[in-house]
């Protein structure tokens, strides 16, 4: 099923852990160290790289791009690792997360409580979530290489509703 | 003594970078094809994503993962053959700087672990280096993803543990941590050695090839015991279900001390990138 992310956001009730979707719109790339800083911004009421309110978080350090392409490789890394930083993002305003495998007691509450989504990609076929970017924009953390935030726009990502805003959860 | 230029060296380290990378093995795109079976299961759908990738990767000269890993380099150095200016991980980190950056393959290492900054160049690599008889040098490569390699453990057993106790352990840590490993995966085994070489045991399994028979017999068995009960654990293709959870189990072993029974398993994600070439 294709949705943009608005529509998802606005019809989160509708879909339900398990179902896949075809997803576009803006996304924004964060893993590890975009998390320990976003989180700290958070704490220190500071400006954000991006606004996260009903923000679409994708964990992910892309290759970078090649001679005439928009982006490298770019499939989800572990969620997992950004458990302990998730709640906090999540009061925060983010709607949506992309990742790959399960996630704590806590986030699964914390998505419950804020009616966010957690959305599964597959993970270790970068070359295909490649294809649906079409278009990348480094924005902030540069120093952090392939752990810099990315504003992705992409179109008809596939991905599996992992955990849904009622706290089903697949795994 | 044979003579081998370090340029010749870095241009063939270089160029490795980008097939491992973007080519996955025949034996393992072989494997995973001959599991397909047109279902229309969650299962069979991500083994077709994963054929698909494969296809995409090598048409498009793009990376198979973003996770373009640890390199990993296993080199064997015959007793009559000598580099050229420098000793051989010279040429062999030069040439993964410049296969990195050439290539557009991501940069995954920081100079230090606590303070994690990004060195930029992908090095330095992981290398190991046998001396062997003969004139010629085998180079494997290993380019080995993070998630994967954070799943897998190591464990000091003791003897009377035995074969059921090295299972246990190994059957434990893909429960906890496999969903999160890119399942179906390849489970490298390493028993025996003491606590620093039964990781390198482990690691040194990962560069089997699918269908390779352990040539010993007994060993043969365990591993397709293990095999067996693995894929019993239900977690399949990305943790989402099914008997797909590993395709291959490799065992490695070496002799250890009479108090100790050394284990680990590390574990390698269904893109299982290597190669070998002969110089």
């Amino acid at each position: 099923m294709k949705i943009t992310i608005e529509t998802l956001i606005k019809n989160i009730h509708d879909y339900k852990a398990g179902e896949r979707i075809e997803l576009s719109g803006k996304i924004y790339t964060a893993r590890d160290q975009a998390h320990k800083r976003i989180a700290a911004l958070i704490d220190k009421c500071e400006e954000m790289p991006f606004n996260l309110h009903n923000a679409c978080i994708y964990y992910c350090g892309p290759c970078p791009a090649g001679n005439g392409k928009i982006i490298g490789s770019c499939g989800p890394t572990t969620s997992s690792r950004m458990d302990m930083y998730t709640p906090k993002l999540l009061s925060s305003g983010v709607k949506i997360l992309i990742g790959k495998g399960n996630r704590n007691e806590k986030v699964v509450e914390s998505i419950k409580q804020n009616q966010a989504v957690y959305l599964l990609a597959t993970g270790g076929v970068g070359a295909l979530f490649a294809q649906k970017v079409k278009k990348a924009e480094l924005i902030a953390f540069d120093d952090l290489g392939p752990e810099a935030v990315y504003e992705l726009s992409v179109e008809d990502f596939p991905l599996t509703i992992g955990i849904d805003c009622f706290g089903n959860n697949l795994f | 003594m044979r003579k081998i230029n370090s340029e010749d060296i870095i241009l063939q380290i270089e160029k490795m970078c980008a097939d491992v990378n973007y080519n996955l093995p025949c034996d393992v795109t072989g494997y995973i094809k001959s599991l397909v079976k047109n279902d229309k299961s969650i299962q069979d759908d991500i083994l077709l994503e994963i054929l698909q990738n494969v296809k995409v990767a090598g048409e498009e000269h793009i990376a198979l993962c973003q996770d373009t890993g640890t390199v990993n380099v296993f080199v064997k150095i015959g007793r009559d053959v000598t580099v050229t200016d420098n000793d051989i991980t010279v040429p062999i980190t030069k040439g993964v700087e410049r296969g990195y950056k050439n290539y557009f393959l991501r940069k995954s290492i920081v100079s230090d672990p606590i303070e994690r900054k990004n060195t930029k160049t992908n090095t330095p690599a992981n290398i190991y280096c046998d001396i062997v008889d003969g004139d010629k040098i085998e180079i494997t490569m290993l380019a080995k993803g993070g998630g994967s390699e954070n799943a897998s453990a190591l464990k000091m057993l003791v003897p009377s543990d035995g074969w059921n106790g090295v299972k246990h352990f190994v059957l434990e840590s893909i429960k906890q941590k496999g969903a999160n490993a890119c399942p179906p995966l390849i489970i490298g085994v390493g028993i025996g050695g003491d606590f620093a070489s039964v990781g390198l045991l482990a690691k040194k399994a990962l560069l089997r090839e699918i269908g390779s028979k352990n040539i010993n017999e007994d060993y043969n068995c365990r591993e397709k015991e293990l095999l067996e009960e693995i894929n019993k654990l239900g977690i399949g293709p990305m943790g989402l279900g099914g008997n797909i959870t590993a395709l291959a189990v490799f065992i490695e072993k070496k002799p250890c001390h009479i108090a100790s029974l050394p284990a680990a398993v590390n574990i390698q994600c269904h893109s299982c990138r290597r190669k070998t070439i002969i110089l």
